[in-house]
């Protein structure tokens, strides 16, 4: 009984035991999941707020979102009752929960926190961190860290009584001398640390000298085991990077070890360089040394370059070339002495040649004779000479030598390179190719040679110098040594013709710093050379003679003679001889837009000719390279023509020769020099152009027809059969004089008004009638109806914002308007027209008689179409039409301008009948103020 | 039996009227046949695109949707799709059975003229006034075109799809072929501005019409003229040209209300069609049979080369 009794008494049972498990009990479903419910302690169901499911509850009774919502405690005034309201407190705002003791303010009686345990409170901690955040310098929380308390808990507040001090080890005071702490212990911090030994057991004797026997001491302070979990999934000794060691390459042996040269070879390698520097740089060692290994740096070393060898070389016997597979004497070769005894620096990868290069074998030239001229002169006279039969070259050399002026005509024989290029350029004809040249330059040097012989021969040539008797035999340097006198100039047939020819090539040269200085050496040469060259350049005859310095000898004279006419055929101008050769290319490259339009007015202007002669075919057609997209071509099922080409559209064309503003622009520009136009006021861009004159775009049939526009309005004369228009215009302008010449001033000033008004149709269509819009076609019908009804009711509004002068006209207007309105239709039809550029679409209009009840009057219209066409007047006429009912607006104004308008007016319709005129609004307008213009003067 | 006989000319002009419909949408600015030739687009200036079923005259459905005129239509092959271009500088895409917007494409700069599938309807290319064909894709999501041809330095007024080739008329008195295959872009220049042009069946020729009131059949490889057919009278509007369907003839719209249709090979006037007062704006013929539609104003009369029998007439009327 008694044990059973303790037995029952000795337990302390927890919570609510799990009801006893009865047998043949079946088994409990799982409660579903909408079934759990958590309640409180009252049995109320809990909920809970929030995303999660740790919210308070909230409101009254947790009723915030139900139905009950929130219930105030109910208002109780204060004013009688002062007393016995106590100020509320926080705790009256707090729930339940908040006291248990979890909560914010527990109630209940808690471990105080010098009685808890060194444990860190967690909760604090964050509330503190969460203070830190919002604190004014985020994470400042130092300072508090700093000035807090001292609190030690009562463990250690007994400890110290007990004579404890901090960093002492805990348990009874020994004898043995206080071991000297490691330097090390703690300084490494592994995740595990191997305990260090007790304090006994590694008690060494060998040094207790100055132990005394009465002195105990504390036991070695034990850094318990620190049994942190591991975490992550990095191998064990892992140690993450160290950034101050990383970065500032200083710092820990493990460090050091890293960059230190690692094996003999490398510090071999390497030498003293390598010892002194030490990179930084984020290269730690990331996988550190295990807890039993020592000191084995290289487990989760990274490898680096640095043990690799980057240069060839060291241990190898040779220099590297071959390898260990070197051939037998290259290794074993001695050539080391020799390489020792080139004084030179021998380029790292090569070595010195083992045989010596052969030495070159080197011919001298000749030995030339001393009065050698390396120019070789083509003698004309040489061939005749040799020519003959049994009269070898050498003996005519030594004929011509034996005439005694060796010395002197050596130098005038140029080498045969230079001659004889030179000569082949007067050869080639470039001379022929200059203007004032004669037949004779046209003839190869043999014959026209031959041919001055002979008329040497009967005459005395006028044209060579007539003062040197040039020996018939064309011996022309006997001539020299004969001739005499100041203007000696003994210029034999030959270089005269050489000279004209050098003359016929200098003749109008601009000089230029680039000319050939053949002379250079000699600088007073040079300078003749010029002057002469100048001369030359003059068209000056008789350069020759003047340039030479008189003060010169005369076999000088003659020698420099013969060389300045040489050089100057020789170096003639290149802009003569070439330019008559290449044509200048016809585009710069840089500028495209004046290029392109040059370029296409020509090429325009042939295919126009060749259109018009009907030559389609190579003269019309232009093939380009064309490069359409990927995907286009993969649409069309057709293989890419240039795979791999990034290019889309047309290679070389630049875009902005061809975008349609372009062409817009040069049209403008050529309308707006045509002479009869004054200038336009209103045009302001390009839009605006295109809006007022939609047909300017037109292209060629309206240039025609502007072309024809002008000369008939330059050249105003009456023209008869106007047209049912033109016949009202006619009336009105008979009756209007008289009210018309009252207002003239005023008019002046309001024609200007006039002109920049919008057309009266924008009006119309805007105030007149809302069913006017050009949609629907049977209610424009039905309103072309009543216009011509009774038009004048109707336009006399409109009609009014514009006719500020008076109302005098109103009947004029009505007779006016009858005019206008016949034409009414087709003209704000034309409006949605208006602003295109290309051939326009057939107005609708005509369309008007196929709605249904409109029978009779669409059969009217047609008739009356028909009839217009009868009068050569086509639809695109109607927008004439609206144009003059326009014009007659004005014109109710104008009286002076009548005549002149009607006349315009016949011309403009003259030009209808004529075909193709389509003219816009401003165009007449302009027009008119020509011819107004062309009056007054 | 020598010889068999001769067989009788057939007659292979379109020269009795069938019918006339009404379309009820302003003025026709174009009428196409579809891709097999048993209906047509007639393309309203009231906004709309209809589709009538040739042969009974009947209205089958009416696309709205463009915000302006519409100027242009084209069918795919396969009679799902249908491509409209209009003033509204839209080209929209039409799903033919529930008459709703595809798509609906925005990028030229001004009224788009005419537009056109290529040959399995993967790709509209539309030619603007703004001087720009744009090829837009229609397999996939863009609204980008998938390349702009920009090398017209005017309003394209007229594009042809016959392949790889793409044919262009321009205003600016040119017409270009684009072939995709070689990668090449021909020029023809013709002087005058170019109101439509065509391939023929066989792809060999491009027929052009401009405003000198010619139409002109060019060699398309050399772009030689191997013909040139006038008489009839397009000055300033946009008025459209075709072949028959065996290339035999010409036809031509005009501004005097004919039609003309000249003989191909000897360029001479074989019938002078007289469709009504006004312009003859549209045509087109049929793909393999005699049969021609014109659009004039607000009615499309269906020609044929018999004329028909009397109690579908009674119906037309």
């Amino acid at each position: 009984m008694a044990s059973d009794g303790d037995s029952e008494e000795d337990f302390v049972s927890y919570g609510t035991p799990l009801e006893p498990l009865e047998e043949d009990e079946p088994l409990k479903k799982p409660i579903p999941l909408h079934e759990q419910t958590v309640k409180d302690e009252k049995g109320r169901y809990k909920r809970f707020h929030g995303a999660f499911t740790g919210g308070f509850s909230a409101g009254y009774f947790n009723t915030v979102g139900s139905k009950e919502g929130w219930a105030p405690s109910t208002f109780v005034s204060s004013r009688q009752q002062k007393a016995e309201k106590p100020r509320s407190r926080p705790e009256d705002f707090m729930d339940e929960e908040d006291f248990s003791e979890h909560g914010i303010a527990p109630a209940q009686i808690t471990t105080s926190q010098e009685f808890s345990s060194s444990r860190r409170d967690e909760a604090a901690e964050k509330a503190r961190a969460v203070g830190a955040q919002a604190a004014l310098i985020p994470g400042d929380t130092l300072l508090e860290e700093f000035i807090a308390p001292a609190r030690s808990s009562v463990g250690v507040e007994l400890l110290r009584q007990m004579g404890w001090r901090e960093g002492q080890g805990v348990g009874p005071r020994v004898k043995r001398r206080a071991r000297r702490q490691r330097a090390e212990s703690g300084a490494r911090v592994h995740s595990c640390v191997m305990p260090p030994a007790g304090s006994e057991d590694s008690e060494d004797d060998d040094d207790e000298e100055f132990a005394p026997e009465n002195v105990t001491f504390a036991p070695k302070d034990v850094t318990p085991v620190d049994f942190t979990p591991r975490s992550g999934l990095q191998g064990l000794g892992y140690r993450g990077l160290n950034p101050g060691l990383a970065l500032l390459g200083r710092g820990a042996a493990e460090h050091i070890d890293l960059f230190k040269p690692q094996s003999e070879s490398r510090s071999q390698l390497f030498g003293e360089r390598r010892s002194g520097s030490r990179r930084g740089g984020v290269a730690g060692q990331a996988f550190g040394v295990g807890a039993l290994e020592d000191d084995d740096e290289d487990v989760y070393h990274r490898d680096s370059m640095s043990k690799y060898d980057t240069v060839l070389g060291g241990e190898e016997p040779g220099d590297g070339l071959y390898g260990w597979t070197a051939p037998q004497q290259y290794t074993q070769r001695t050539g080391r002495s020799r390489d020792a005894s080139y004084l030179g620096k021998i380029l790292e990868g090569f070595t010195l040649a083992q045989n010596p290069a052969k030495e070159k074998t080197v011919f001298p030239p000749p030995s030339l004779p001393r009065d050698y001229r390396p120019i070789h002169r083509f003698h004309p006279s040489a061939p005749s000479l040799s020519s003959l039969p049994g009269v070898s070259p050498a003996l005519a050399e030594a004929l011509r030598t034996s005439r005694g002026h060796m010395v002197k005509e050596e130098p005038q024989q140029g080498g045969r390179h230079q001659l004889d290029s030179g000569q082949r350029r007067a050869l080639l004809g470039e001379d022929s190719l200059q203007g004032p040249t004669s037949v004779m330059e046209l003839l190869r040097p043999e014959d026209r040679e031959r041919l001055l012989n002979l008329r040497n021969a009967s005459t005395k040539t006028p044209t060579s110098d007539s003062h040197s008797a040039v020996p018939a035999a064309g011996l022309r340097a006997g001539s020299t040594v004969a001739a005499s006198a100041p203007p000696p100039s003994p210029s034999p047939s030959s270089s005269g013709s050489q000279q004209q020819e050098a003359l016929a090539a200098w003749r109008g040269v601009q000089p230029s710093s680039q000319t050939f200085k053949p002379f250079e050496k000699n600088p007073s040469k040079q300078a003749r050379y010029e002057l002469y060259l100048s001369r030359l350049r003059q068209g000056d005859r008789d350069a020759l003679e003047q340039s030479l310095d008189l003060g010169m000898t005369e076999w000088e004279r003659s020698r420099e003679r013969e060389e300045f006419v040489r050089a100057s055929i020789l170096y003639r101008p290149s802009s003569s001889s070439l330019s008559s050769r290449f044509t200048r290319s016809k585009h710069l490259e840089d500028d495209d837009t004046v290029e392109v339009s040059q370029e296409e007015k020509g090429d325009v202007d042939d295919k126009e000719a060749a259109v018009r002669m009907k030559l389609f075919g190579k003269l019309t057609r232009e093939t380009m390279e064309w490069h359409p997209d990927k995907l286009l071509c993969k649409r069309f099922n057709v293989p890419d023509p240039f795979p791999g080409s990034g290019l889309v559209g047309l290679p070389k064309v630049k875009r902005d020769k061809f975008s349609v503003f372009n062409f817009l622009t040069v049209t403008e520009s050529r309308e707006a020099a045509a002479p009869p136009k004054p200038p336009e006021p209103g045009k302001k861009s390009r839009w605006d152009v295109s809006e007022q004159k939609e047909e300017g775009r037109k292209g060629d049939p309206l240039s025609e027809m502007l072309s024809t526009a002008r000369t008939q309005t330059s050249a105003p004369a009456a023209l008869p059969a106007p047209t049912s228009s033109g016949d009202q215009t006619e009336v009105k302008s008979a009756e209007q004089p008289s009210s018309e010449k009252k207002e003239g001033d005023e008019e002046e000033e309001q024609e200007e008004e006039e002109d920049s008004r919008p057309p009266m149709d924008l009006f119309k269509a805007i105030f007149a009638s809302s069913e006017s819009s050009s949609s629907s076609e049977g209610e424009s019908d039905k309103e072309e109806e009543d216009t011509t009804k009774d038009g004048g009711k109707m336009e006399s509004q409109p009609q009014n914002l514009f006719n500020i002068t008076s109302s005098t006209t109103s009947s004029i207007a009505s007779s006016s308007q009858t005019a206008a309105a016949s034409s009414q239709a087709p003209a704000r039809e034309n409006e949605q027209e208006r602003a295109e550029f290309g051939p326009k679409l057939p107005p609708p209009a005509a369309y008007r008689g196929a709605s249904i009840g409109e029978e009779k009057h669409s059969k009217r219209s047609r008739e009356r179409k028909h009839k217009s066409k009868k009068q050569h007047k086509h639809k695109k006429e109607k927008k004439k039409k609206k144009q003059k009912k326009h014009k007659h607006k004005g014109k109710q104004k104008k009286s002076k301008k009548e005549a002149s308008d009607s006349s315009s007016e016949d011309t403009d319709v003259d030009e209808d009948e004529g075909g193709d005129g389509q003219v816009s609004t401003d165009e007449l307008l302009k027009r008119l103020k020509s011819v107004r213009s062309h009056q007054s003067c | 039996m020598a010889f068999p006989l001769p067989r009788p000319q057939a007659p292979q002009l379109p020269q009795h009227l069938i019918r006339t419909i009404d379309c009820q949408q302003g003025a026709v600015r174009a009428v196409r046949f579809n891709a097999d030739g048993n209906y047509l687009l007639s393309c309203g200036s009231d906004k709309s695109l209809k589709l009538w079923s040739v042969s009974r005259g009947t209205l089958l459905k009416t696309y709205s949707g463009h915000g302006y005129e519409v100027l242009d239509a084209d069918s795919s092959y396969d009679n799902s799709l249908i491509c409209s271009c209009s003033s509204d500088k839209t080209v929209i895409l039409w799903d033919v059975a529930t008459g709703q917007v595809t798509r609906k494409l925005r990028g030229h700069a001004g009224k788009v003229n005419c537009v056109q599938f290529n040959e399995e309807a993967t790709v509209m290319l539309s030619g603007s006034i703004d001087g720009t064909v744009r090829c837009w894709d229609t397999r996939s999501r863009r609204y980008e075109p998938i390349q702009v041809l920009d090398e017209a330095r005017d309003s394209i007024s007229s594009i042809k799809v016959a392949q790889h080739e793409l044919l262009t008329g321009c205003v600016d008195g040119r017409v270009r072929r684009y072939d995709l295959r070689m990668g090449q872009l021909h020029v023809d220049f013709i002087s005058s501005p170019i109101t439509c042009v065509c391939f023929s069946q066989d792809g060999q020729c491009t027929l052009s019409s401009s405003l000198d009131s010619t139409v002109r059949l060019l060699d398309k490889s050399t772009g030689e003229m191997l013909g040139e057919y006038t008489g009839h009278k397009m000055k300033g509007y946009k008025l459209d040209c075709c072949l028959s369907n065996k290339d035999t003839h010409v036809l031509s719209c005009s501004e005097d209300g004919h039609v003309y249709c000249w003989d191909l090979v000897e360029g001479s006037l074989t019938l002078k069609l007289p469709v009504g007062k006004a312009v003859v704006q549209s045509l087109s013929f049929h793909p393999t049979e005699t049969r021609l539609l014109t659009a004039m104003e607000g009615r499309v009369q269906v020609w044929e080369a018999e004329p028909e029998v009397i109690e579908e007439e009674g119906m037309a009327t």
